[in-house]
């Protein structure tokens, strides 16, 4: 846990002291992956948090850090580093991601995908959901992080991120799968979608931070579809959320989401939120280093 | 566990450092690696698009300050270029026809580094458009000629 957290506290500090120029247009969603991916060289740190009530046990804070690195302009990848803490219980690291995606087309068309591989080491006391598959259920998460954390789950997930945009209007669809590999387990299925909009489409003249461009806003659903030995709907969560982000022009990113349940298997309330930060040419600069320039 | 961590960072690290490398290698080859060609490929209809914000000062100035945020970084804050970019002051740009910037720039041209850029809404992209002229009469004498093949 102690790594974890030093880790959130490195990227926090890198962060506040990098200089430069820095991009921002990211998208509002939480779950839901558009098109688009890293601009080359760019690394993104994310720090995003998921308070969630639980039923049958205690409520908990599940925080992720990611480190989002332009490979190409075809090829993104990924660092996770998960945790959380279950309220009267304990704080607990849960495990790591390793997320690549690649854009399968050179141009845009009327439907953009993305291929997306996740290589995912993750405890069962795992509670940030990022995503929903298979019979996912909030009675899952009510197990005491003590005996939760025993059981280690090595898994492959294979999403394909479908997006189109339409009159400043973005809409994506993400159907996914994912195959428990130690121990083994049938295939699971899952999805999320969203539909999001800048508030204003054309950018004003004045350099500010609360102009309506930067601000955009949607809404995503996401949820389990079983998995290949019992396929369907029974005793799978599924969750409706409306999204906000705003896109400062000093490169920082917010997003807020609250998003509901919307079955009995499903927490009541997922409510999250996340602060990121782009830096641009990153992988330049770490090239300088190795290479002993300054 | 701790060993797949370190593995892991030290993974990413060297890969960064290794595209890193190779972006400056490949800088070197830079004249010849920007050819422009792609905005030969812009189909007609959308060459022959207008720019519904033409003649719109507003407009253009949200498109200057667009591009500072979006387009600088990797062509130069007067659009002169980079080892990472071609230049934008180069005739073949200026004179280029705004509905086939707009394709490029809506396209990209992601197999050499350009990404999509219609994650900014239409109205943004033309008011970049807009402001790639005018890049022309801010760029100083000395500036580099690119290569426009």
């Amino acid at each position: 846990m102690g790594r974890f957290l030093g880790g959130i506290l490195v990227a926090g500090l890198v962060a506040l002291a990098a200089p430069g120029r820095l991009r921002a247009q990211e998208s509002p969603y939480m779950v839901t992956y558009d098109h688009y991916l890293e601009e080359p060289g760019n690394l993104e740190v994310e720090y995003f948090s998921t308070l969630g009530t639980q039923r049958g046990g205690h409520d908990f804070h599940a925080a992720w850090l990611e480190f989002e690195y332009g490979a190409t302009a075809w090829w993104t990848t990924e660092l996770y580093l998960d945790g959380q803490t279950t309220f009267h219980d304990s704080t607990i690291f849960t495990g790591f991601r390793w997320e690549n995606r690649f854009r399968l087309l050179q141009r845009e068309h009327f439907i953009n995908p993305v291929l997306y591989i996740e290589y995912e080491q993750i405890s069962e006391a795992d509670k940030i959901v990022k995503e929903v598959e298979g019979h996912d259920v909030e009675a899952g998460h009510a197990v005491p992080n003590a005996i939760a954390r025993q059981d280690h789950n090595h898994e492959l997930e294979l999403k394909l991120l479908l997006s189109k945009n339409f009159k400043g209007w973005n809409v994506a669809v993400n159907p996914l799968a994912t195959k428990p590999l130690l121990p083994s387990g049938p295939w699971e299925f899952g999805y999320a979608m969203g539909a999001s909009r800048p508030l204003a489409l054309k950018a004003s003249a004045r350099k500010c931070n609360f102009c309506l461009e930067n601000f955009s806003a949607g809404v995503e659903m996401y949820g389990g579809l079983g998995d290949t030995i019992s396929p369907g709907l029974h005793e799978t969560s599924h969750y409706l959320a409306p999204v906000a982000a705003w896109n400062l022009p000093s490169g920082w990113t917010f997003r807020v989401s609250p998003g509901f349940g919307l079955n009995d298997n499903s927490h009541h309330l997922l409510m999250r939120w996340g602060v990121s930060r782009e830096f641009s040419g990153f992988g330049e600069k770490v090239g300088k280093l190795l290479r002993g320039h300054p | 566990m701790k060993a797949v961590f370190l593995s892991l960072g030290i993974l990413l690290f060297g890969a960064a450092g290794a595209l890193a490398q190779a972006d400056a290698a490949k800088a070197k080859k830079a004249e010849s690696r920007f050819d422009y060609a792609e905005l030969a490929k812009a189909p007609e209809k959308a060459r022959s698009r207008r720019n519904p914000l033409a003649g719109d000062d507003a407009a253009l100035a949200g498109g200057k300050k667009l591009f500072e945020q979006h387009c600088a970084e990797c062509h130069g804050a007067a659009g002169e270029g980079s080892a990472k970019a071609p230049s934008l002051v180069a005739p073949v740009v200026l004179e280029a026809a705004p509905g086939a910037l707009f394709w490029l720039l809506t396209n990209g041209v992601v197999r050499r580094g350009m990404p999509v850029w219609s994650k900014l809404p239409e109205a943004q992209r033309w008011q970049l458009v807009l402001f790639l002229p005018t890049l022309k009469v801010s760029q100083p004498e000395s500036a580099p000629k690119p290569d426009s093949k």
